[in-house]
């Protein structure tokens, strides 16, 4: 527990255990509380079960036993719609590719989470797509589609989208994991950005020690539990 | 413009030529049902108003449905009574002016009297079996359209001469005879007469055309050998198509045997019934195939798109969303064909009416065609309906697709 901090995503006690002739466990028994303004790595070797314990505490997956609470709320016996709602307004989410609609401009991508939200007016969300872009350095680049963009310029196009509905946490798996060294320093800073000027937590996956070792906080998985937990020294523990 | 219906949009036009192949196969169908529908209803239609313009809509003769009960039937119903001839009646209607006055008013049309024979018709060796009508020329524009039907001469000219009498054209034609020539009438029941032929006339329904004549009622009843004879009573009401009804009725008062145009044509409009049936299995059929079309670019658009998905549901895009986009690309190309389906239906309709077509059942050189709204609205009705049904399935395999499946098959 960290003093004057709210927990946004709590895992209590979650397993995951894909069904089939063989069943797989992908994590089990995780306990685990990502707080407010933390910028949390998650790492282990391959397998070990990181991205899915991140689709569970982003609710794109459900749990076979546990349960994870946002702001303290139950999703277990939530409806489909309710957990998108959620995913929507709560949660943004940055994947190891891009994954942005091709037919669409970067603005337009970024301006998706914003419509499908419905609260801006289409003025105030284009405005709001520019500002994004252009703080991360793609204000040259509106109207391009993806194809037109390097790796690096399209991963920070999906940090964009995932900061469109000024959601309180992202979550990143491997969102380095496909870019040069050049890129993926200007990524992290971007990360490291939207936590230390935005307010915002950013739980992330990657198998790169080093990007972990500059986090504050590094979850640690082996075989689908959580072997160690550490902090660096930024945030007084109780 | 809306989210779903800009993603629907923005999938289909990615897709150009997809699409256009879509669109094309639903176009064709709705070209060529409304096409067809056009031509068959046409074509019924054409031939309805020929039969209804050409006789009267109902036909009241001096027999009766149900013939009369012997007198020995009457009077001993115990016993069965084998071999009795049926008695003799007097040919005709009896009163038939006051009938016809009783008719008139109630009757919403017209009725005249008339005396009806059948003969053989001679002339320059050849004999036709003929069916003779004795009309009033001045009553007879009120119960059939023989004075708008007339080719040759008009219907006062049966007055010229004591003995005049109309052929249908084609029965003129059979026999050899032209306005002047003098043939032999001998009726059935008898009589028989000389007479001037002093017109031709044309309904377009080639039975009645190779096979009917018509004289004054005067002569009639000279054929039939009895002085004011009336056979028969013909009708003809506002609404052809109420004839039945208003036939069962004047039955009803008159006790004589009432046969609208419709009893009398029984067959052909069963036909029709019959016709109808395999233009619409014939023509959703057209449009079921497109909907395969459809069916076809839905489900290869949502596998494409299925990272797409799997995005926009990470992203917080309910499920009923992602089906509802890929419900209205279906209906998106379904309206598209519809449209170019109107314009391809219309466009083979100017074309099949444009085609000269020399026809010996038919008196137009052209094709009936019927230009209808309710063809185009039937067939996009049909065509967007399936086109939601071949959409449906693959939108809502493509909606409950889980999200993070589709990210790890991708990473």
């Amino acid at each position: 527990m960290i003093v004057g901090k709210r927990s946004l995503i709590e895992a209590r006690d979650v397993t995951r255990i894909l069904p089939g002739i063989v069943p797989t466990t992908l994590v089990r028994d995780i306990d685990l509380a990502i707080f407010e303004n933390e910028f949390v790595a998650i790492t282990g070797p391959s397998g070990s079960g990181k991205s899915s314990l991140l689709y569970l505490l982003g609710l794109l997956d459900m749990p076979t036993s546990g349960e994870v609470l946002i702001n303290g709320k139950a999703t277990a016996h939530m409806e489909e719609s309710e957990r998108a709602a959620i995913r929507l307004s709560t949660l943004g989410f940055v994947f190891q590719f891009h994954f942005l609609l091709p037919e669409f401009t970067i603005c337009e991508n970024v301006m998706l989470p914003m419509r499908a939200l419905g609260q801006l007016s289409r003025g105030a969300m284009r405005e709001r797509a520019e500002m994004l872009l252009s703080s991360l350095g793609l204000a040259d680049h509106l109207q391009k589609r993806p194809d037109q963009l390097s790796g690096g310029q399209r991963q920070r196009v999906a940090v964009a989208r995932a900061l469109a509905n000024d959601p309180a946490v992202i979550l990143a798996d491997e969102p380095t994991g496909s870019l040069d060294s050049v890129s993926s320093e200007q990524v992290f800073k971007i990360l490291d950005d939207v936590v230390h000027s935005h307010g915002k937590t950013v739980v992330a996956v990657t198998h790169d020690l080093d990007l972990a070792a500059r986090m504050e906080r590094r979850v640690h998985l082996v075989d689908g539990s959580i072997l160690t937990d550490e902090r660096r020294a930024l945030h007084p523990l109780t | 413009m809306n989210l779903v219906l800009d993603i629907a949009w923005t999938h289909v036009r990615s897709r150009s030529r997809q699409t256009f192949v879509a669109v094309a196969g639903v176009a064709t169908g709705v070209g060529f049902s409304v096409m067809m529908a056009s031509l068959m209803v046409g074509s019924q239609e054409d031939f309805m108003r020929q039969l209804i313009n050409s006789l009267p809509h109902i036909t009241v003769s001096d027999e009766q449905r149900q013939p009369n009960r012997q007198p020995a039937e009457t009077l001993y119903t115990t016993a069965e009574i084998h071999g009795l001839t049926p008695e003799a009646r007097r040919k005709g209607i009896k009163n038939p002016l006051a009938i016809v006055a009783s008719l008139e008013s109630w009757l919403p049309g017209a009725v005249t009297p008339s005396v009806q024979s059948k003969g053989i018709l001679r002339y320059a060796s050849r004999e036709v079996a003929v069916t003779i009508t004795g009309i009033d020329p001045h009553r007879e524009s009120r119960v059939s359209l023989l004075v708008t039907q007339m080719r040759q001469g008009a219907l006062t000219s049966l007055f010229r001469t004591s003995n005049a009498i109309i052929l249908g054209d084609r029965l003129a034609e059979t026999i050899g005879a032209r306005v002047g020539s003098n043939i032999t009438i001998q009726s059935s029941s008898g009589g028989a007469i000389n007479a001037q032929v002093v017109g031709t006339f044309h309904s377009g329904v080639r039975p009645v055309d190779e096979r009917n004549a018509y004289v004054l009622v005067k002569t009639g009843q000279i054929l039939e050998r009895q002085t004011g004879l009336v056979n028969e009573l013909r009708i003809r009401v506002n609404d052809a198509m109420a004839a039945r009804d208003v036939a069962r009725r004047v039955e009803q008062e008159t006790g004589y045997k009432s046969v609208s145009w419709q009893e009398a044509h029984e067959d052909i409009l069963n036909t029709f019934v019959l016709r109808n049936v395999i233009m619409y299995t014939v023509v959703g059929a057209i449009l079921l195939v497109a909907s395969f079309g459809t069916y076809n670019i839905i489900s290869t658009i949502t596998h494409e798109k299925a990272r797409d998905i799997a995005i926009m549901k990470s992203l917080g895009l309910g499920e009923l969303t992602v089906r509802t986009i890929f419900v209205i690309e279906a209906l998106i190309i379904g309206a598209g064909g519809a449209l170019a389906g109107f314009a391809l239906g219309y466009l083979l309709c100017l074309g099949l009416g444009s085609i000269e077509i020399k026809s010996p059942f038919m008196d137009s050189n052209y094709l009936p065609l019927i230009y209808s709204p309710w063809h185009y609205l039937i067939a996009a009705t049909v065509a967007l309906l399936s086109s939601l049904v071949a959409g449906y399935a693959p939108a809502r395999k493509a909606a409950s697709l889980h999200p993070v499946e589709i990210i790890r098959g991708a990473t």
